[in-house]
């Protein structure tokens, strides 16, 4: 176990290695430098342009930029935002928390409604509610996230004046109101943004559940419990789903890179504080740095998550410590 | 029987396959020709008094806030779409087939180099990806963009098609082809490619959904398809301002896309099940 985690965790640093490499390439694939659009957008003098690019070392040839940026991310510094004049990272931690608020909202969904379902779908095989769900899921899954949240923000927000449709928490509220009443001021904000991402990606734990569930259910053993005369319900969830359950695990891994990049577009559309919208806030203003900082925090956690995914697996099945 | 043609005709047997493949040619027949019978879409026939005008039968999806008529601001938009989504899933496809069959071929350091780029590169979410790139690139003209969101998207098919490729070489008529002398080019373009073909059929089905939803993603972030072109992303940013005044701006090009990129997947859905009857 030891010999394959130390392999498993190698194997995870240089693929984020390769992946800080290939940003910085790709970063540079665009025609003239970064600074050279900012002049475009607003009247800068010479001197200036040349002070500020000493200060993001633009003025040194590519390798050195390149040593530079490395030692940056080893130190985890990633550098100054060109568009708010601060610290990357001073950036990124005041954002992360309500993107995971959100993640977590949107992942608890999927997983309590969205395995639910999965399991309703898959004792019903065939029926016509298998389809319809299906069907349902598909439509939700080629949903773009950032038009159901303009719909649901409509709908919701304007016409039926249910709930607030922008940021996360609301301005009207006294800074010293109760606890509680923070947390529901909050938790009214997170219900259409969470609602939104949820449903554009539910269909892929639906489908993975049911999946592994019709696998598991034609295993014999399903058909000696049966025979026992252990009831139905206890089959289905005792003897089954806690098998159908595993590879369920893959899908933890499969998630984060979707909510992070799904969150781009809920974020902006409900206004909501997190990573998503600063990253296409600095998309949009050219911010190189900070798009740069959003970009490897992103890769950094699909990275972790496939290492963290494949290591739960190696607990809970020694077959995959010895391949 | 040719096994892609094989897998099209089940796919067609399929409900799913089938309802996929006409509401995708009824989308790209309308796209194509719809533009040609409808007003130009970028026409602003009267200022003042068509602005946001309620769908009727003049303006079946009604007008927006600058008296541009809806349906065909669709239409030609659908045309931009399709061309772009058809266009980057071609280049993806191709870069994906070729680099998995010389990584899987070849094998050795090839293979290890190129594997740990896919890795590196698959940790990267997409639209990261491209914001990298887009962000510091004011503008980028349509060839552009769609080199770019094919190049992002080559690294999955590349992985899939690398390990049919490993699957294949050990296969006995490879090896005979081998032993009678074929060289690599060959064995490659006569072997092994032609195996490949249904998994690339239905990655590249499954791929028009998601480079739809990204191009339309990035058209709604103003970094997709360039101005004035209409674009079905960039006309649900437009919308964004409508919400009150002309729902509909944003409502008929967002249904363009659900039902698009719907029938791409019902259809690729059904081809996989038809490639590799297992997951079914």
């Amino acid at each position: 176990m030891t010999a394959w985690l130390a392999r498993r965790i190698t194997q995870a640093v240089v693929t984020f290695g390769v992946a800080v490499a290939l940003m910085f390439v790709l970063m540079r694939l665009a025609p003239g430098d970064p600074l050279s659009r900012m002049q475009e957008d607003r009247m800068m003098d010479p001197a200036e342009i040349a002070k500020t690019r000493a200060i993001f070392k633009l003025d040194q040839p590519i390798h050195r930029q390149f040593a530079a940026f490395v030692k940056g991310v080893l130190r985890g510094d990633l550098g100054l935002s060109i568009e708010h004049g601060l610290p990357v990272n001073t950036l990124l931690a005041s954002r992360i928390g309500p993107t995971l608020l959100l993640g977590g909202a949107t992942i608890l969904l999927n997983f309590t409604l969205g395995l639910w379902l999965g399991v309703r779908q898959a004792v019903r095989r065939g029926s016509r509610e298998d389809r319809t769900l299906t069907a349902l899921s598909l439509a939700g899954y080629a949903t773009p996230s950032f038009w159901l949240g303009l719909v649901l923000a409509w709908l919701v927000g304007i016409k039926l004046h249910w709930l607030p449709v922008a940021g996360m928490q609301s301005p009207l509220l006294a800074p010293d109101a109760p606890w509680l009443a923070r947390a529901a001021d909050i938790g009214a904000h997170l219900v259409l943004p969470a609602l939104t991402l949820s449903i554009v990606t539910i269909a892929g734990t639906m489908r993975y559940q049911r999946a592994a569930l019709l696998e598991v259910l034609r295993l014999p053993y399903i058909g000696t419990a049966r025979a026992k005369g252990i009831p139905e319900r206890a089959v289905i969830w005792r003897h089954a789903w806690r098998n159908a359950l595993f590879p369920v695990i893959t899908l933890f891994g499969l998630w984060l890179p979707l909510l992070v990049t799904g969150a781009v577009f809920v974020e902006m559309v409900f206004a909501w504080p997190g990573l998503g919208s600063l990253a296409a806030g600095a998309a949009l203003g050219r911010d190189y740095p900070l798009v740069m900082g959003t970009a490897l925090l992103a890769a950094g956690l699909v990275v972790t998550a496939s290492l963290l995914t494949d290591v739960a697996y190696a607990l809970l099945d020694p077959r995959v410590r010895y391949t | 029987m040719n096994p892609v043609v094989d897998a099209l005709a089940r796919s067609w047997r399929d409900p799913r396959g089938r309802a996929g493949a006409i509401m995708l040619g009824a989308i790209a027949a309308g796209a194509a020709v719809g533009p040609i019978f409808l007003p130009d879409p970028l026409a602003q026939p009267c200022v003042l008094e068509c602005r946001n005008l309620a769908p009727s039968w003049a303006h079946p999806f009604g007008t927006d806030d600058l008296s541009r008529d809806i349906l065909s601001r669709v239409a030609t938009g659908g045309r931009i779409s399709l061309a772009v989504a058809t266009l980057a899933v071609g280049l993806s496809v191709t870069l994906g087939a070729a680099m998995g069959l010389v990584a899987g071929y070849w094998g050795g350091t090839v293979d290890a180099g190129l594997m740990r780029l896919v890795d590196a590169a698959l940790a990267i979410p997409r639209l990261f990806l491209l914001l990298l790139v887009l962000a510091v690139w004011d503008q980028v003209p349509m060839p552009v963009l769609i080199v770019l969101i094919g190049v992002t998207g080559w690294f999955g098919t590349g992985r899939l098609v690398r390990g049919e490729a490993l699957r294949l070489r050990e296969e006995s008529y490879v090896r005979a082809a081998e032993a009678l002398g074929a060289n690599r080019r060959r064995i490659i373009f006569r072997h092994l490619l032609p195996n490949t073909a249904g998994p690339l059929l239905v990655a590249a089905t499954l791929g028009v959904g998601d480079v739809i939803l990204l191009e339309a993603g990035l058209s709604f972030l103003g970094l997709g398809v360039p101005l004035p072109t209409p674009s079905w992303g960039g006309m649900i940013l437009d919308a964004k301002s409508l919400l009150f005044t002309a729902p509909w701006a944003g409502i008929f090009p967002g249904l363009a896309i659900v039902m698009t990129v719907l029938s791409a997947n019902l259809f690729g859905d059904a081809l996989r099940d038809a490639v590799d009857p297992r997951g079914a």
